[in-house]
C-alpha cells in the first residue's frame, strides 16, 4: 500500500454534475484543480450489454440500501450523468416556494425560478439539452402518452441530453452508453476540464478533511481497488485552498460527518433533511389486446405494445399534477421509465396478488408478460424526513458485492404527508392504466428494502436559516470557509421532476461565487469561461449577474 | 456428517429457498429441493446456486450458515405448526411448499431482525432468473437460458449489442400540456 502527499489550489471531490461544473470553470479560469473520484473511468467501447457481474452495468452504477431508504446513482468519471436516463426538465416554478416541514419557505430568498433561469440556459447550451418529436417517442412512452390521453390528461415529451440520431434505443443507459448518444458529462464539461489542466483521478475515494495551517484544507482519500471495491490498495493525502464537495447527496454528508471530529462542529442540517425526492414506482402489466382496441396502437406488425425492453430510458411525462394551486404534496410528475431486470423486477408486485406479491408463483407468471410491462416513475413533494446515522469504516457504505451492492447508514422513515402524496400519484397511475382495461398496475413494494431514489437530494443544503441548512445561499458550507458543495446534496428539497437539470444550474450559479473564494485565498482564477464547447450566448447572459452573484 | 454431505444439505437447501421465491418444474421424479409449484423452470435450473456462489456476489462465505439457519427456522416453523418432518432431508426442504412460502414471508417481513439476509438471499434467487448476472448475457441468451427466455427478451445483434431500428408509433398521441416553456418543460 502507497502513500502520498501532494498539492493543488481546488481539489473537487466527485465528478458528477457538481464537480464537473466546478472543475471546468476552475480549470478555465486559471486554477490547478484535481477531481478524486470514488469509481472507475469508462467511455464508450468500455460501456457493456451485459448483465454479468463485472460488466459496466457494475461497475459504474451503486446500490445502497439504507434502513427505509435505498439509493440508486453513479459510480465512475462523469458520476450520474454517465448512468442516468438524461431527462432533463426544469423545476417548476412552485417547488421554489415549499415550505416543507420547517414551516417557512426552504428555498434561499434569492433563489426562484425566475432567478435560475439563465442557469438553466448555460447548462442546456453546454450539454445540449434538446425537446423531442413525437415521431422520436419510444413505443412505452407512446403508450404511455396515449394512455394519459385516453384519461383526459396530457403528456410531455421530456427534453433530454441525448443525441438522438445517434441513439439506437437499446434500454442499457444504466450500463453506460456504447453509441456515445448520451451526452454526459464525459462529452463537454469533464473533457473541457482536462483541456484545461484539471486532473481527473479515477478510483479514489475520499475518507475525511482536515485543517491546513494556512486556512487550506487536506483531503484524505483511499485508492479502490478496480475490481473489487471492497478492498483498498493505497492511500494519500491532497492539500487545498479550496474544497469542492460533489460526491453525490448520499455521500457528500458522510465525509462532512467523518470530518467533524477534526474540522469542528458541523451545522446541525449536515446529513439531515435528505429527500428521496419523493420517488415511487408503479408497474402496469398491459392488456396487448386492449392496446390495439382501446388506444388504437399497433407497432405495424398486429403488435400493439410488448416493447417494454424497447427505447432509452422515460421519454414521456405527465405533468398535470404539476399545479401550484394544489396543496404541497399533492403535486408530483409520473414519468414512463425503464428499469432493467433485476432492479426493475424485484420490487415489481403482482397485481390482485393471492399469496406472496412479490416473490412466487403469480411473480414468475407476471415476469413471463415482461414485454409488456410498463413502470411509470412518480417524483413527487415527500418530506425530508431522511437522516444519516453515524459514517462506515470508510465510503458511504458497508460493500456487500465486490461492486455495486452496499449497506448504508441512512434512516428514512416516510411521514403521513409523504406518505399522501405516494398514495395519490398510485391512484392516479391506476386512474390512468386501469381505464377501459388497458392495464394492471401495482406500486412497487416498500417492505424489502425501503422507498428508493434515483435522485437522492438535500443531505448537506443551501438555504437562508442556518438552523436547517448546511450551506449558505453561496453554496458554503457554514462555519467552514472554504468548502463549498456544488451536488444534489445542496438541492433543499424534492423537484417533482428530474433534478439533474437543477443540480447542474445551481452549480452554476454558484461559479462566481466559488471563483472569487479562490481569488481571496490567493487563486490566480477569474470567472467568465465559455460553455465547454466554447458557446458564449448563455455565459454572455450571465457574465450581468456575476457582480451580484459573487457575495 | 461428511464433506459430501454437508455440500449436499447445504445446496438442496439453497435450492429450496430460491425455489420459494421463483418456483420450478422439477427436474426430475427424485428431486426434493424443487417443489414443482409452477410450470417450466424456475430460479434453480437459472442457476440460483452458481451466483449465489459467485465470489462477487459477496455471500458464498455466508451460505453454509445461511443453509443452517434456515433449516434451524424449518425446525421451529414445524414444531409451531405441528408438521412432521421428513429426516431424509434437511428441515427447509421437508416443509412443502405452501409451507416453505409462509416461513420465507415471515423471514423477510419488516421488522425481522434477519431480514436482511433473506432478502438478499431472495434477491440474488430471483437476478439469477431474471437477469443470470453469473453469465454473459449473449452466452445466457445464446443458451436458451430459462429466465431469460421466460421473459422474452429480444436477442442482440450479431455483434452482441442491441438496437431497435423500429421504436415509435411516429405520431402525436397526447396533448403536451398549456403550461410548457419553449424549451419544453413545465411553468
Amino acid at each position: 500500500m502507497t502513500t502520498s502527499r501532494e498539492s493543488t489550489d481546488v481539489l473537487v471531490i466527485g465528478t458528477g454534475f457538481g464537480g464537473a461544473i466546478a472543475a471546468y470553470h476552475l480549470a478555465a479560469g486559471g486554477a490547478r484543480v484535481t477531481m478524486l473520484e470514488r469509481g472507475p473511468w469508462l467511455a464508450g467501447d468500455d460501456f457493456d450489454h451485459d448483465f454479468k457481474l463485472g460488466s459496466s452495468y457494475t461497475r459504474i452504477f451503486d446500490f445502497v440500501v439504507g434502513d427505509g431508504m435505498s439509493l440508486l446513482g453513479g459510480n465512475c468519471v462523469g458520476g450520474g450523468s454517465v448512468v442516468y436516463f438524461a431527462a432533463m426538465p426544469r423545476a417548476p416554478r412552485f417547488v421554489f416556494d415549499r415550505h416543507g416541514s420547517i414551516g417557512r419557505r426552504m428555498w434561499p430568498r434569492s433563489l426562484s425560478r425566475d432567478a435560475l433561469e439563465p442557469w438553466y440556459d448555460r447548462v442546456e447550451e453546454a450539454l445540449p439539452v434538446v425537446r423531442q418529436d413525437w415521431d422520436e417517442i419510444t413505443y412505452a412512452g407512446g403508450l404511455w402518452a396515449a394512455a394519459c390521453a385516453h384519461s383526459g390528461g396530457t403528456a410531455n415529451p421530456v427534453p433530454v441530453a441525448v443525441d438522438n440520431a445517434k441513439c439506437v434505443n437499446c434500454n442499457w443507459m444504466m450500463a453506460g452508453c456504447k453509441f456515445d448518444a448520451k451526452r454526459s458529462l464525459l462529452f463537454n464539461y469533464l473533457p473541457a476540464a482536462v483541456a484545461h489542466g484539471a486532473e481527473i483521478r479515477p478510483l479514489h475515494e475520499v475518507q475525511h478533511l482536515t485543517r491546513t495551517d494556512d486556512g487550506g484544507y487536506t483531503v484524505h482519500y483511499n485508492v479502490v481497488d478496480d475490481e473489487d471495491y471492497r478492498v483498498h490498495v493505497g492511500t494519500g493525502v491532497i492539500d487545498a485552498k479550496i474544497v469542492i464537495l460533489a460526491a453525490g447527496a448520499g455521500a457528500t454528508p458522510v465525509i462532512l460527518q467523518r470530518s467533524e471530529a477534526a474540522l469542528g462542529r458541523m451545522p446541525h442540517a449536515v446529513g439531515r433533511y435528505f429527500s428521496g425526492n419523493g420517488e415511487r414506482l408503479n408497474t402496469a402489466v398491459i392488456d396487448e389486446e386492449r392496446v390495439r382496441s382501446v388506444l388504437g396502437l399497433d407497432r405495424g406488425d398486429g403488435i400493439g405494445y410488448a416493447a417494454n425492453q424497447i427505447g432509452r430510458g422515460p421519454v414521456v411525462a405527465n405533468w398535470d399534477k404539476l399545479d401550484g394551486s394544489l396543496p404541497e404534496h399533492s403535486r408530483f410528475s409520473l414519468e414512463q421509465l425503464y428499469f432493467p431486470p433485476g432492479l426493475g423486477t424485484i420490487l415489481a408486485q403482482v397485481p390482485d396478488a393471492v399469496g406472496p406479491s412479490w416473490f412466487g408463483p403469480q411473480k414468475k407468471e407476471m415476469l413471463s408478460r415482461w414485454q409488456s410491462w410498463l413502470t411509470i416513475f412518480t417524483m413527487s413533494e415527500d418530506d425530508n424526513e431522511g437522516v444519516f446515522g453515524p459514517p462506515p469504516a470508510t465510503g458511504n457504505a458497508l460493500r456487500l458485492s465486490q461492486q455495486m451492492l452496499g449497506r448504508g447508514n441512512l434512516r428514512y422513515d416516510p411521514t403521513v404527508n409523504t406518505l399522501r402524496g405516494w398514495a395519490e400519484s398510485d391512484a392516479e397511475v391506476r386512474r390512468i392504466i386501469e381505464r377501459d382495461g388497458i392495464g394492471k398496475v401495482m406500486p412497487w413494494t416498500n417492505d424489502v428494502v425501503g422507498a428508493y431514489t434515483v435522485h437522492p437530494l438535500a443531505s448537506c443544503r443551501i438555504g437562508d436559516d442556518p438552523a436547517t441548512s448546511a450551506l449558505d445561499d453561496g453554496h458554503e458550507l457554514r462555519g467552514h470557509p472554504g468548502i463549498f458543495v456544488t451536488d444534489g446534496s445542496a438541492v433543499p428539497a424534492g423537484l417533482t421532476v428530474n433534478p439533474a437539470m437543477t443540480i447542474a444550474a445551481l452549480a452554476e450559479r454558484a461559479m462566481p461565487g466559488i471563483v472569487a473564494a479562490a481569488r481571496e485565498r490567493g487563486v490566480d482564477v477569474v470567472y467568465g469561461a465559455p460553455g465547454p464547447g466554447g458557446e458564449t450566448s448563455g455565459r454572455d447572459a450571465v457574465l450581468p449577474l456575476v457582480p451580484a452573484a459573487r457575495r | 456428517m461428511t464433506p459430501d454431505a454437508e455440500d449436499d444439505r447445504r445446496r438442496t437447501t439453497l435450492e429450496a429457498f430460491a425455489d420459494t421465491i421463483i418456483p420450478g418444474e422439477r427436474r426430475g421424479p427424485d428431486d426434493r429441493s424443487v417443489a414443482g409449484a409452477a410450470p417450466g423452470p424456475g430460479a434453480v435450473a437459472a442457476g440460483a446456486v452458481e451466483l449465489l456462489e459467485t465470489p462477487a456476489v459477496g455471500i458464498v462465505d455466508d451460505l453454509g450458515v445461511l443453509a443452517g439457519l434456515l433449516n434451524e427456522h424449518a425446525e421451529l416453523h414445524a414444531r409451531i405448526n405441528d408438521l412432521v418432518l421428513d429426516r431424509d432431508v434437511p428441515p427447509f426442504v421437508a416443509l412443502d411448499f405452501a409451507e416453505r412460502t409462509a416461513l420465507v414471508r415471515a423471514l423477510v417481513a419488516p421488522g425481522h431482525p434477519e431480514k436482511d439476509m433473506w432478502v438478499s438471499l431472495a434477491l440474488f434467487s430471483n437476478m439469477a432468473f431474471d437477469t443470470a448476472p453469473h453469465l454473459h448475457t449473449t452466452d445466457a441468451l445464446d443458451a436458451g437460458h430459462p429466465g431469460l427466455r421466460t421473459m422474452g427478451l429480444f436477442p442482440p445483434d450479431a455483434d452482441g449489442l442491441h438496437r431497435f431500428p423500429e421504436f415509435s408509433y411516429g405520431r402525436p398521441l397526447a396533448s403536451v400540456h398549456p403550461r410548457t416553456t419553449p424549451s419544453g418543460s413545465p411553468e
